[in-house]
């Protein structure tokens, strides 16, 4: 009886667990909530939690107000483009540190995930005058671009330790087998890293949706993302509360259910190795 | 044709001098066991006859032609890995298909071989399984069986049985062996088990630190054994060295016995000494004894001998299985 | 769905030397590719290299040149070299002062409240709990609702002194609800912050409590520990590495919390949620100072670069293990 997880002890970290869980997911909840309230009721005191007048009218008024597809449209496309562009870049560069390894290329590893350590705000000033030069303020590729660059190493990483996850072996048998390169990575590699890449593709596209400096300073209307949307809320007129709640939980609903996929790559992706 | 010759092949990863200089000529049809302790080389000697690593210097000659500039995929050989490096996306019959599929054969003639391969193995069952349904045998021979299909001029293994728990190596030993004569292809094979070794071997390479110590037949390793490395290294258990005075009176720096040429009696003749651990097989006994000045000695006998921890023995040599060594090491033959 | 549902194995470190007999090190003494693809390999690490030293080194040094200019949008004509000048204003600007400020307190503060909070909520999550998956969501999720959505639903549902549900639960008890973001706007930013984070750190600390190796503490249990005393002297220990990668990496990102400043205060009232981004972007931004603005630039880069400098050495030390 010593060793068995007592009933009792499971019912009192359960019940504190879920207590913990819910005081922490409790902002969001309530958001939720408040997005099927009318605006008076949700401003009402004291405010009601379950037994109040469901409506689905704000979901309606947010797409009508300020044309909430066409920012969810720029979100999808900003986020998607620059991550599959990234992936692009990131997949030779990490092939080529995985299997054909250097004395340097350690150190270039490490500068790489150096460079994402930069502050944004630090190159703010050149990168606004040079997008603005070039014509590239308030506009989808700039957005593309900037925050293409700026999750490459985090792609390049986490492609690096997918890739050297694979079984060296596995692709000499291909090589005893007669596969010549492109044939390795055709038949062999590239089946067993799609788990990887899916992952990197994963985490790194939430990564740019959430994305909230380059987007807020490079955007006005044209470009501008759901982040920049949703932050015309903070100066609005009359009662938004409603509104604001529906129009953030249509924002945040698709990332939610990516980013449960994605546990697992946050930590490879975000610590860089570091945590084991 | 599987004849292989290796002429002064060296091998160095950076400023690390791996393999100091391999001279070897394996026969066509022969199973030649690499055989060493850890380190000594065997499987870096094997990846360079396979093509997976380049050599430093000296030729690798396949039925007489150079292929040190070839690579793997062109050299015709086979490699079974000590992981069994099976595909874990393709099912067994896609795994053992692979080199063929590769080697641009029609598909007809593929499934044909495949097929044969799988029965010759007992894999006919678990054809369109993938490798993580199966179990650690059942791998083996899946990764035996790509090897095979190809019809390669040699066979490589590299440690393939030592994932396999003993009595499963027991059983694979003997059916790789079998399979080896059946197919008459050249098969190089890599342990540091030197039962695995003499028990399977047509030829043996023994190897240490680089050096190719002898290449000779299995009991041409235990009766001649040309230095004192490959005297102990083959014979389990050791075989025993005795320097000084003992050693002297036979004109060496260093003599050795093996436990099994020890005879041992209550008293008398020999070398004095007590039992400090006796182990009781049944079918052996082995008396570990300390016997003084001498050292410790270890003695082998065939049966039952009644005798425990703590009783005095007196071991004597056989005088016709005495191996003299020079100070160098060598053996010394009269 | 039981309280010893299998773990998702967070462990994320992967054996970087996969054949085990060459040395450990990434750059080993040991089986190299061979030559043709050595030479592909270098070909297609150019395109990513190349690219992250443009973005690297052009930004930067159009930085470093316009620190030393007196430079405003408003008024291009003025524009002339000041040498050092920038610095030397910025650097003792009282705005410069109260920004270093706030950002060191919002800094240490997240840092405190995410991990004090963390190893707790970690430890939590470690024991056998019916339904733990469910519940490492509801903990996961502010993780990743974007930082806009959050600065506003606490802002505005939560905080708001009339309206707010913490206003609510104040009246409840009979206190008076506070004025959160005209009495104490820092650390309004620095609980939506904290909030944000707590899922990083939990994760992190998560992830390296199950990496705690199940025998270790069945041989402190052996050995007569408590609880109490396994969590000291075993655990503790145990977590102090993936701390101190929690503390770097989290200081490298929080330095620069801009969004939640940005839609809730603009910096205010007065300078007390400026932090050095925010003073920068208002330079550039609002007041179209370009030279300060660089100026200010230059230090966040300073900054951060120590805290860099720390972090890669860690990193690179895994590498090699």
């Amino acid at each position: 009886m010593a060793r068995v997880a007592t009933a009792r002890r499971v019912a009192i970290s359960t019940i504190s667990a879920w207590l913990v869980g819910f005081l922490i997911f409790f902002p969001i909840l309530w958001m939720v909530l408040t997005s099927f309230k009318t605006e008076l009721e949700a401003f009402a005191v004291p405010p009601s939690f379950l037994f109040f007048h469901w409506t689905t009218e704000n979901y309606a008024t947010v797409q009508e107000r300020s044309d909430y597809v066409h920012h969810a449209i720029n979100s999808i496309i900003i986020a998607g483009g620059s991550t599959l562009i990234a992936l692009l870049i990131a997949i030779p560069a990490a092939w080529s540190m995985a299997f054909a390894p250097t004395k340097r290329t350690k150190d270039v590893l490490l500068w790489m995930l150096s460079t994402k350590m930069m502050p944004s705000v630090g190159v703010l000033v050149p990168i606004y005058l040079i997008w603005r030069d070039f014509g590239l303020l308030d506009s989808r590729i700039g957005l593309v671009i900037i925050l293409c660059l700026g999750n490459l190493p985090i792609v390049i990483w986490m492609l690096f330790t997918y890739f050297k996850e694979i079984p060296k072996d596995i692709l000499e048998a291909a090589r005893m087998d007669g596969a010549t390169i492109s044939r390795e990575l055709i038949y062999v590699l590239t089946p067993m890293a799609v788990p990887g890449l899916a992952s990197t593709l994963l985490l790194n596209l939430i990564l740019a949706w959430n994305e909230a400096f380059w987007t807020l300073n490079l955007s006005t209307l044209q470009a501008a993302p759901l982040t920049v949307f949703i932050a015309s809320y903070s100066s609005p007129e009359g009662l938004f509360w409603a509104k604001l709640s529906a129009a953030s939980t249509l924002a945040i609903a698709p990332i939610l259910v990516l980013g449960w996929f994605s546990q697992r790559q946050l930590v490879r992706g975000l610590t860089f190795g570091a945590v084991k | 044709m599987g004849q292989i010759t290796l002429q002064d092949v060296q091998k160095s990863f950076g400023p690390v001098h791996i393999i100091k200089g391999a001279d070897l000529d394996i026969a066509n049809g022969s199973f030649v066991v690499f055989v060493g302790p850890s380190g000594c080389g065997k499987t870096t000697l094997l990846r360079l006859i396979a093509g997976l690593e380049d050599v430093s210097g000296g030729k690798i000659l396949i039925d007489g032609k150079n292929v040190v500039d070839v690579p793997p995929a062109k050299r015709g050989l086979s490699m079974v890995f000590q992981s069994y490096a099976l595909y874990p996306h393709m099912s067994v019959r896609g795994n053992i298909a692979f080199g063929l599929k590769m080697a641009g054969l029609a598909k007809q003639e593929i499934n044909r071989k495949v097929e044969a391969a799988a029965a010759t193995l007992n894999l006919t069952p678990y054809l369109d399984r993938k490798p993580r349904e199966l179990s650690g045998g059942q791998r083996q021979r899946v990764a035996i069986g790509r090897a095979i299909v190809r019809e390669p001029k040699a066979f490589l293994f590299d440690e393939p049985l030592s994932n396999l728990d003993a009595a499963l190596r027991v059983q694979m030993r003997l059916e790789v062996t079998r399979l080896q004569k059946q197919l008459g292809t050249t098969a190089i094979y890599v342990t540091h088990d030197q039962v695995e070794a003499m028990t399977m071997a047509d030829k043996i390479v023994v190897l240490n630190g680089g050096k190719i110590e002898q290449y000779g037949t299995p009991i041409e390793l235990y009766e001649k054994p040309a230095n004192l490395f490959v005297a102990g290294f083959i014979g389990s258990p050791k075989m025993n060295f005795i320097t000084g005075d003992a050693a002297g009176q036979h004109g060496a720096s260093t003599i050795g016995v093996r436990p099994e040429h020890l005879k041992i009696a209550s008293n008398g003749q020999g070398w004095p000494g007590t039992i400090a651990v006796a182990e009781h097989l049944g079918s052996d006994t082995f008396l570990y004894v300390d016997a003084g000045p001498i050292g410790t000695l270890t003695a082998r006998h065939v049966g039952e001998l009644g005798l425990a921890s703590g009783d005095r023995v007196s071991l004597s040599p056989d005088p016709g299985r005495i191996h003299r060594f020079d100070d160098k090491g060598s053996a010394l033959r009269n | 769905m039981s309280a010893h549902a299998p773990e998702p194995n967070l462990a994320a470190i992967p054996h970087l030397a996969p054949d085990g007999r060459a040395s450990s090190q990434i750059t080993q003494a040991g089986p190299t590719a061979p030559r043709q693809m050595q030479l592909l390999a270098r070909a297609l690490l150019t395109p990513a290299v190349a690219l992250l030293f443009i973005w690297m080194i052009v930004p930067l040094a159009l930085t470093i040149y316009f620190s030393t200019l007196h430079y405003n949008l408003l008024d291009p004509e003025t524009q002339q070299f000041v040498g050092l000048e920038n610095f030397r204003y910025f650097l003792t600007d009282p705005a410069f002062l109260a920004s270093l400020q706030n950002t060191l307190v919002l800094v240490g503060s997240v840092l405190g409240l995410t991990i004090l909070l963390g190893i707790p909520v970690a430890l939590l999550l470690d024991q056998p709990v019916f339904g733990r998956s469910i519940v490492r969501l509801m903990v996961i999720a502010p993780f990743f609702v974007m930082p806009t959505v959050s600065a506003l639903i606490w802002k505005n549902l939560l905080m708001h002194p009339v309206s707010g549900l913490f206003a609510w639960i104040a009246k409840l008890f009979g206190a008076t609800p506070i004025d959160w973001f005209n009495d104490a706007p820092l650390f309004a930013i620095i609980l939506i912050v904290a909030w944000q984070w707590l899922p990083f750190a939990t994760l992190i600390l998560l992830t390296a409590l199950q990496s705690l190796d199940e025998e270790q503490k069945e041989a402190a249990e052996m050995d007569g520990a408590g609880a109490v005393s396994t969590f000291l002297y075993i655990t503790l220990p145990h977590l102090a590495r993936p701390i101190t990668v929690v503390i770097l990496i989290e200081t490298i990102f929080l330095l620069t919390v801009f969004a939640e400043i940005f839609v809730t205060t603009g910096g205010g009232p007065g300078l007390q949620t400026t932090n050095i981004a925010f003073l920068i972007y208002s330079q550039a931004l609002i007041q179209y100072d370009i030279g300060s603005a660089s100026a200010g630039g230059l230090v966040a880069v300073v900054i951060a670069n120590i805290v860099a400098f720390f972090l890669v050495r860690i990193v690179g030390r895994n590498l090699e293990a």
